[in-house]
């Protein structure tokens, strides 16, 4: 088993990574792999609370989020400086996280066999 | 000749912001959609720029986009929201349009 760190480093709609990088995701845990999650620079948007897409014609895959815990998905980090620099809070994002300091993540990434970055 | 500008990409990504905010004429206007609605926020880092843009052009953003990114209640109170029939509005009332992709 190959421990695998996603890095999701985009916001949600204006391009397709955010989503198919979840797709990979998912995939992965299916292969039973060890993965571990973490959303920094605009990546952090994803899992801000109140997503409502009906008037832009996209599907809002935010509550996707909520499941990643029954797919064996259960690290899932958040890099503090990034969530700073927007003026966002804990309770603004949608799922519980762990917070990471720059260091911490920087370990983290040391930590893992594979870095898959979207 | 007054332009409207858009902006669609998010200012923590790249500098097209930065480029429109520096390169637009006082009587201009400045639209942010699609991620560039990131740019109009408060309490980011980027907010001290943008509260300087607002003090000389006319800044719009679009609403169904920050709906749909969940971020309607943190968008600077100063920037005019408007919808797509208010996008189409601005695109008569300037003369150009210079889309900053």
């Amino acid at each position: 088993m190959k421990k695998i760190l996603f890095i999701q480093r985009r916001p949600p709609y204006g391009t397709g990574f955010a989503k198919e990088a979840l797709d990979a995701i998912l995939m992965a845990s299916a292969f039973e792999q060890e993965i571990s999650l973490v959303f920094t620079d605009d990546g952090i948007w994803q899992l801000k609370t109140q997503q409502d897409t009906q008037a832009v014609g996209l599907k809002n895959f935010s509550p996707t989020f909520k499941a990643l815990g029954l797919y064996e998905v259960k690290q899932i980090y958040v890099e503090r400086l990034a969530l700073e620099q927007r003026g966002l809070q804990l309770q603004d994002l949608s799922i519980p996280v762990t917070l990471l300091t720059t260091e911490q993540l920087r370990l983290l990434i040391q930590q893992h066999d594979v870095i898959l970055s979207f | 000749m007054s332009i409207l500008h858009t902006v669609n990409k998010s200012p923590f990504v790249n500098n097209a912001l930065q480029s429109c905010l520096r390169l637009a004429t006082r009587s201009d206007g400045i639209l942010l959609i699609e991620d560039g609605v990131y740019g109009g926020l408060s309490h980011t880092r980027f907010t001290p720029e943008l509260e300087q843009a607002l003090a000389e052009f006319n800044l719009y953003i679009l609403q169904p986009d920050l709906t749909a990114r969940g971020i309607i209640e943190q968008t600077h109170p100063r920037i005019q929201q408007v919808d797509y029939a208010g996008f189409v509005e601005l695109t008569v009332l300037y003369d150009k349009i210079q889309a900053w992709v």
